[in-house]
């Protein structure tokens, strides 16, 4: 047993004194792995192998390691020095020296001399102290300070932290080799470092003495400047800095007096009012990018549609439609600026008479309070009740003449609307509130109402005003369906309507969404049950209208407009034309629906339809016609001779005037032939001046002559125009030449041009391979958790074997002990036995010398 | 025969008091002859004027005679007068069988002419207790049987049921409905089917073939409720089984059950009907009236006829015609020229475009067509979609890309690279009826093209298709088939989290403001 390893040493031995070249040579040390396949042109590291080496390579190593935290293996003490720079072969020994020392003084200080006032020890800096430093008013400041930092020279840092500079250390290298004279060499060293302070010292002098001659030079410059910036500008708040005691003044100032001019160069243009021409652009410039938006939803592009981009929204803009007063001023203008001065006026007054509102109410007392604010109309009373309180109560004489004076006043505020609301909480608030006023008074009120509970004033208001919307939309409607109906109102309620909408366009939409929705509902309904529907009333078209107004007709898809015009296309589509009643909604919904596509001329089929029939209307033979009519209209029956001019005289005392809208709902019975004649000839001039508009819209489109053909064919040949009027004679062959004026080629359809599919190339697609072997086309993040895996694996593996080896190791190197132990044994023994027989031997030997 | 007048007068005084007791008389009369005259009583009630007098009496009259047919207490055979029979030498059993008989002749004629009664009630139980006494005679009839061949059934009493129902100038629509009930079964069935046919036929004979709307509209109402069975084994439901040949039997044939059907509605048919009775007619006819018929071809008159009236008959007719054209084997001349004539701006705008549409998409969804004749339909189509509204265009958009996705040379409608920058007229001509001779194929689809300037957002987005080329895959346009415009306004006006308002940025001040300002130009406020 004990050979082996003795033998392997012995091999080691031989191999460590053989040449590397040699034991390459040696076939019986080389191991040639055997390769599967043969790569040309792979250089491979492991196709010879030296087991002995790699072997007694890893044996001395474990050696070196293992065995020897073997060996310490449960022997704890240890002798360590912790003296500083003990193990530091680069420290200097009187570095060493004076550091411990250092340190022991301080520890020393530390603990004992805390509170040891009076043995204090003089704090210098740059070797002044520090109290004599304070003396000085030197105006010497921290960018000094930045500037001496900058200066840390080698020899000032070897003199004051006494290592790592080469410049020192060559001269101690260079002390050293004087080392034979023994005590010069310290004396020397003190010379020369005391040379060198007094060296730095003597720099930094001469360098503040510069800085000051550079300073009071500063100083000058910065007086002269100030002398002369004085008279540039006039009005600068600096002037006063200009007077600030010197002490305070520092290098920074001028900085800042760098940074101000910059500054006030600036400053200066934005301070200029704007010129009417730039404010003009600007205001052009805004309305160029909605415009460009609406485009952009017009063609009906998704990217931006969730952005709202007329409103710029601020971070932290709380969305509660306050907005800034620039803006503000911009919803509420009115047309020709009569409304901002209006309204600020009132805005003046607004403050009057609420703190006459406030005296009166002092003075009735508290039984009022519970009636304010319920509405106008009490607050009135109110008024006229602390008139009359107040002149019971006070009769002295000489509050008289200031009792007029506030009668007068109540007067007048009587006369005014109050100036605050509440907001109404259901519709029929909203309705008392407008009960009995004027529609210009509604429309105060409306506003007032609005200014009252702006967002931005509380909580609530945002959903106060969000149902304001509601309400007013509903009181627009049931003004509509009077009779006679209010539109006068509607329309002074309509600038109010579009700020409330401006704010809150998602309750607006709401709304009339809903509004719609009801009405297609019914409307759906009645066609099922009928196979037709009456036409709309009025309330339905002002809505339309609103929605117009309100909303953009143009957009590609509009949760509102898309809606209103399918509303608008049904009722042209189902509802049949009974009466001139009908056909003046039915040109309503016409007029209303070619203002809708106006912008974006789309093609809306049932308007020419519908305007088609109407001329169909006109005409008088129906059986000679022969031209197609599109339902509702049929080719004959009660109501097709509907707009038939037969009386030629009233033609030429005709004038056009414009039909009022209540004529959708009744048309005051014409006893008179010739009103009635009139009122044809209205809607005859209607139709043919919508025909001439869509004719201009839809001049474009590549059908245009197959569109108009059946109004064509009607004008030209069934209805002439020597029966009209002259004004629809112009109209007349206005259109006829507008339509025959149009292209009638077209280029053949083509499908749009593909972007062409790239060739099929032959270069090498190259994919990153990672570890060969490996499954690929999985994704990346899968590929690198497999490489992590494998090479996790084959570490695991490695040290599994190395733990092994660790352990092989250790086992024979027990093993080897126990067997020295035991040889050792072994031999004391023998060597005990053999004194012992030695011992026996002269013994014997004696005894037998004895005998003789 | 005194005292029952007696009694009726008093009866009449005390009319609640005796209403009560009309299932004490019926008891009394039931139980013992001597009673027989109260009969009379009831009777009276029957002619009542107050509706719950007649209804009670119509159950107790019911109860009644069901009772004495069951008992054979009424007289069978051939019915001496009643003058006769008190003379003649009968027993007094008999004597009494024939005046019950008499008795029960009388009530029959008195519901009969309930059948013409103003409220439906009476009408309702009249209908009934005459059924039951049917029904009782088809077990117990009244007539001898002596010949072999000959089946019992109530054939008087029925035709005269059917006879009444079919009033020419009361709508019994609901009568008709309760009717269907004795309908289901099966030998009923098939005698009414005949009466029908005998009644329609003189009626309209004697007011010389002009229309009766009411008359008319009853006999369909009654004829649309005529459940065929499917096959010969369904027949199994009876009201009177016959004990002897019952295999031999009409009414337990199918055969003669449809041909039965088919000559009732072919005499129905035979006379000129009003325009609404010509649609109702058919829209049931393929589905309820072409099975049933043992010879469906015999129909082919009526359709072609009502092919060529025009506008939505035709429609309808198609329906007819495709069934035939299908099953039987007919052969139509000229079928799809009629049915490109029957393409005209209407047809988006009737009731019946769903059906028309599926119909047509079967039509033409042939491989065998001649390219001409689908560019044809297509061009045609498309000239129409530009009258369309929205619903109609979303249905025919994908209709016409259909067709040219069935017939790929079809493409050169939306595609034809060839010709470089050339322009030119449309050369379809919209007038020409033959679609062989109107250049469809020669032209391009212009219209579609301007559709995708259409408003609704769904009708643009689609009509921009034949911007690129089609996919293979066909569209299913039977979900857009039905679609209503408020189906269509939904989509929109659906609340989904995502959506803004946009808001028009012109400010409004007035109500007739606004883009162009064409509703001040015309209209003013006041």
């Amino acid at each position: 047993m004990g050979k082996a390893p003795k033998k392997k040493n012995l091999a080691d031995k031989v191999r460590k004194a053989k040449a590397a070249t040699e034991i390459k040579n040696n076939p019986f040390e080389v191991k040639i792995n055997r390769k599967k396949f043969d790569v040309l042109g792979r250089k491979s590291k492991h196709d010879v192998g030296l087991p002995g080496v790699s072997r007694s390579k890893a044996i001395i190593k474990r050696k070196e390691t293992l065995l020897k935290e073997y060996k310490q293996k449960n022997k704890s003490n240890k002798f360590i020095d912790r003296r500083l720079g003990e193990y530091d072969a680069k420290m200097a020994p009187e570095d060493k020296i004076l550091q411990r020392f250092a340190i022991e003084r301080q520890r020393a200080h530390g603990k004992r001399d805390v509170y040891n006032l009076n043995e204090e020890e003089e704090l210098t800096h740059y070797g002044q102290s520090l109290a004599e430093i304070e003396k000085f008013n030197d105006t010497v400041g921290s960018d000094d300070e930045s500037e001496e930092k900058g200066l840390l020279s080698a020899e000032l840092t070897a003199s004051h932290f006494g290592g790592g500079g080469g410049l020192l250390r060559k001269k101690t290298s260079g002390g050293y080799q004087e080392d034979e004279q023994g005590g010069q060499k310290i004396k020397s060293r003190q010379e020369l470092i005391e040379e060198l302070i007094q060296k730095s010292k003597q720099e930094k002098r001469e360098r503040q003495v510069q800085k000051e001659e550079a300073q009071e030079l500063t100083e000058k410059l910065d007086q002269d400047w100030k002398s002369i910036q004085a008279l540039m500008v006039k009005k600068t708040p600096k002037a006063e800095n200009v007077d600030k005691p010197e002490e305070k003044a520092k290098p920074e100032e001028y900085d800042m007096m760098v940074r101000e001019l910059g500054f006030e160069m600036k400053a200066q243009p934005s301070e200029k009012m704007k010129s009417p021409e730039e404010l003009a652009k600007e205001e052009k410039e805004k309305l160029q990018k909605l415009e460009a938006d609406r485009l952009r939803r017009m063609m009906g592009d998704e990217g931006g549609d969730g952005v709202q981009s007329q409103v710029h929204m601020s971070a932290d803009d709380l969305n509660d439609g306050f907005v800034l007063d620039k803006h503000d001023k911009k919803t509420l203008a009115y047309q020709d600026g009569k409304w901002n001065i209006e309204e600020e006026t009132e805005d003046d007054k607004e403050e009057e008479g609420e703190s006459e509102k406030e005296e009166g109410s002092e003075a009735e007392g508290e039984n009022e309070e519970g009636e304010e604010g319920s509405g106008e109309d009490e607050d009135g009373h109110s008024d006229l009740e602390s008139e009359q309180e107040s002149e019971n109560e006070e009769n002295d004489e000489e509050e008289t003449l200031n009792r007029e004076e506030l009668k007068a006043r109540q007067e007048a505020a009587k006369a005014e609307l109050p100036y605050t609301f509440a907001a109404p909480e259901s519709y029929e608030d909203l309705k008392d509130l407008l009960h009995g006023h004027t529609p210009d008074n509604q429309r105060l009120i409306v506003a007032r109402t609005q200014k009252c509970n702006h967002p931005s004033l509380a909580a609530g208001n945002k959903l106060k005003l969000q149902k304001l919307v509601g309400f007013l939309m509903e009181y627009m409607g049931e003004l509509a369906t009077r009779s006679p109906p209010e539109l006068g109102t509607i329309d002074k309620l309509i600038p109010e309507l579009y700020a409330l909408c401006q704010m809150f366009p998602e309750a607006a939409g709401k709304s009339m969404q809903s509004i719609l929705g009801d009405a297609a509902h019914s409307m759906e309904e009645a066609v099922e049950v009928k196979g037709h529907a009456a036409f709309p009333t009025l309330d339905m078209l002002v809505y339309l209208k609103v929605t117009a107004l309100l909303f953009p007709t143009s957009d590609f898809r509009h949760p509102v407009t898309t809606p209103a015009l399918l509303f608008i296309s049904l009722t042209l589509t189902k509802c049949l034309v009974r009466s001139l009643q009908d056909l003046t909604s039915g040109l309503v919904l016409c007029c209303l629906a070619v203002e809708y596509v106006s912008l974006s001329k789309r093609f809306l089929p049932e308007l020419i339809n519908f305007l088609s029939g109407t001329l169909h209307l006109a005409v008088q033979d129906k059986a000679s016609a022969g031209c197609m009519v599109v339902p509702p209209f049929r080719l004959s029956g009660k109501y097709s001779d509907l707009l038939v001019l037969s009386n030629s005289e009233s033609c030429s005392s005709w004038r056009k005037e414009n039909l009022p809208l209540s004529a959708t709902q009744q048309l005051e019975l014409k006893s008179d032939l010739n009103k009635d004649h009139y009122s044809r000839l209205n809607c005859l001039s209607t139709c043919l001046d919508l025909v001439k508009r869509c004719c201009l819209l839809y001049k474009d489109l590549t059908s245009f002559t197959h569109i108009f053909q059946p109004i064509r064919t009607l004008l030209s040949k069934h209805l002439s125009s020597h029966m009209l009027p002259s004004p629809l004679q112009e109209l007349h062959s206005e259109i006829l030449e507008a339509i025959s004026s149009a292209s009638v080629t077209h280029t053949r359809l083509v499908f749009e041009k593909k972007k062409p599919i790239p060739l099929k190339l032959f270069t090498p697609k190259i994919v990153e391979v990672l570890d060969y072997g490996k499954k690929r086309g999985s994704t990346r993040e899968e590929r690198e958790k497999e490489r992590l895996k494998h090479k996790y694996k084959k570490e695991f593996k490695g040290a599994l074997r190395e733990i092994r080896k660790d352990s092989r190791f250790l086992a024979r190197e027990k093993l080897s002990e126990v067997m020295n132990r035991d040889a050792e044994r072994k031999r004391k023994v023998k060597e005990l036995l053999g004194s012992l027989a030695t011992q026996e031997g002269e013994w014997k030997a004696l005894k037998r010398k004895k005998r003789k | 025969m005194a005292p029952a007048k007696k009694r009726n007068v008093s009866s009449k005084a005390n009319a609640k008091k005796i209403k009560i007791d009309f299932e004490g008389i019926v008891e009394r009369i039931l139980k013992s002859r001597k009673h027989a005259n109260d009969v009379f009583d009831v009777l009276e009630f029957l002619q009542s004027e107050k509706e719950k007098d007649v209804i009670c009496a119509v159950d107790a009259c019911c109860k009644l005679f069901c009772t004495l047919l069951k008992r054979k207490d009424l007289f069978i055979g051939k019915l001496p007068g009643e003058d006769e029979a008190i003379k003649g030498e009968h027993s007094p059993d008999e004597k009494y069988k024939i005046f019950m008989r008499h008795r029960y002749n009388n009530c029959v004629e008195i519901l009969l002419e309930h059948l013409h009664h103003e409220t439906h009630e009476v009408k309702e139980s009249a209908l009934c207790c005459l059924m039951k006494f049917a029904a009782e005679q088809g077990l117990h009839p009244l007539e001898d049987l002596d010949w072999s061949e000959y089946f019992s059934f109530p054939r008087e009493l029925i035709q005269a049921v059917v006879h009444n129902i079919l009033s020419q100038s009361l709508d019994n629509s609901l009568l008709i409905s309760r009717f269907q009930e004795f309908l289901e079964m099966d030998d009923i069935r098939y005698y009414v089917m005949s009466f029908i046919r005998d009644n329609v036929a003189t009626v309209m004979n004697k007011s010389k073939g002009a229309v009766l709307p009411v008359y008319q509209s009853n006999v369909f109402t009654l004829m649309l409720n005529i459940n065929m069975p499917s096959q010969e084994t369904e027949l199994t439901n009876f009201m009177v089984k016959q004990e002897t040949k019952h295999e031999d039997w009409k009414a337990a044939k199918l055969h003669d059950h449809k041909r039965a059907f088919e000559r009732m509605w072919l005499g129905f048919l035979k006379y000129k009907l009003p325009n609404s009775m010509y649609k109702k007619i058919l829209v049931v006819l393929h589905d309820s009236i072409l099975p049933h018929m043992s010879k469906p071809t015999l129909m082919i008159d009526f359709l072609t006829a009502a092919y060529d009236v025009g506008g939505a008959i035709s429609l309808l007719a198609l329906n007819g015609l495709f069934v035939l054209i299908h099953q039987h084997n007919l052969d139509y001349p000229d079928f799809y020229k009629k049915l490109y004539n029957l393409l005209e701006p209407s047809v988006f705008h009737v009731k019946y475009k769903a059906r028309f549409f599926h119909l047509a998409n079967l039509f033409l969804s042939s491989s065998h067509l001649p390219v001409y004749l689908v560019a044809a339909f297509a061009k045609r189509l498309a000239r129409l979609a530009l009258t369309a509204p929205p619903t109609a265009l979303l249905m025919v958009l994908p209709f016409i890309y259909n067709l040219i996705r069935r017939h790929p040379s079809c493409r050169v409608l939306i595609h034809k690279p060839s010709s470089e920058d050339e322009l030119l007229e449309d050369p379809y001509v919209m007038e020409e009826v033959d679609p062989a001779l109107c250049h469809a194929l020669e032209s391009s689809l212009w219209e579609i093209k301007t559709l995708q300037k259409h408003y609704h957002p769904d009708v643009a987005k689609a009509a921009m298709l034949i911007n690129t080329p089609m996919t293979e895959q066909e569209d299913d346009i039977s979900e857009v088939l039905e679609i209503t415009s408020y189906e269509l306004m939904e989509r929109d006006l659906k609340p989904t989290e995502s959506k803004s308002f946009p808001l028009e940025f012109e400010t409004a001040a007035h109500l007739l403001e606004g883009r162009g300002e064409v509703l001040g130009r015309h209209f003013c406020l006041a």
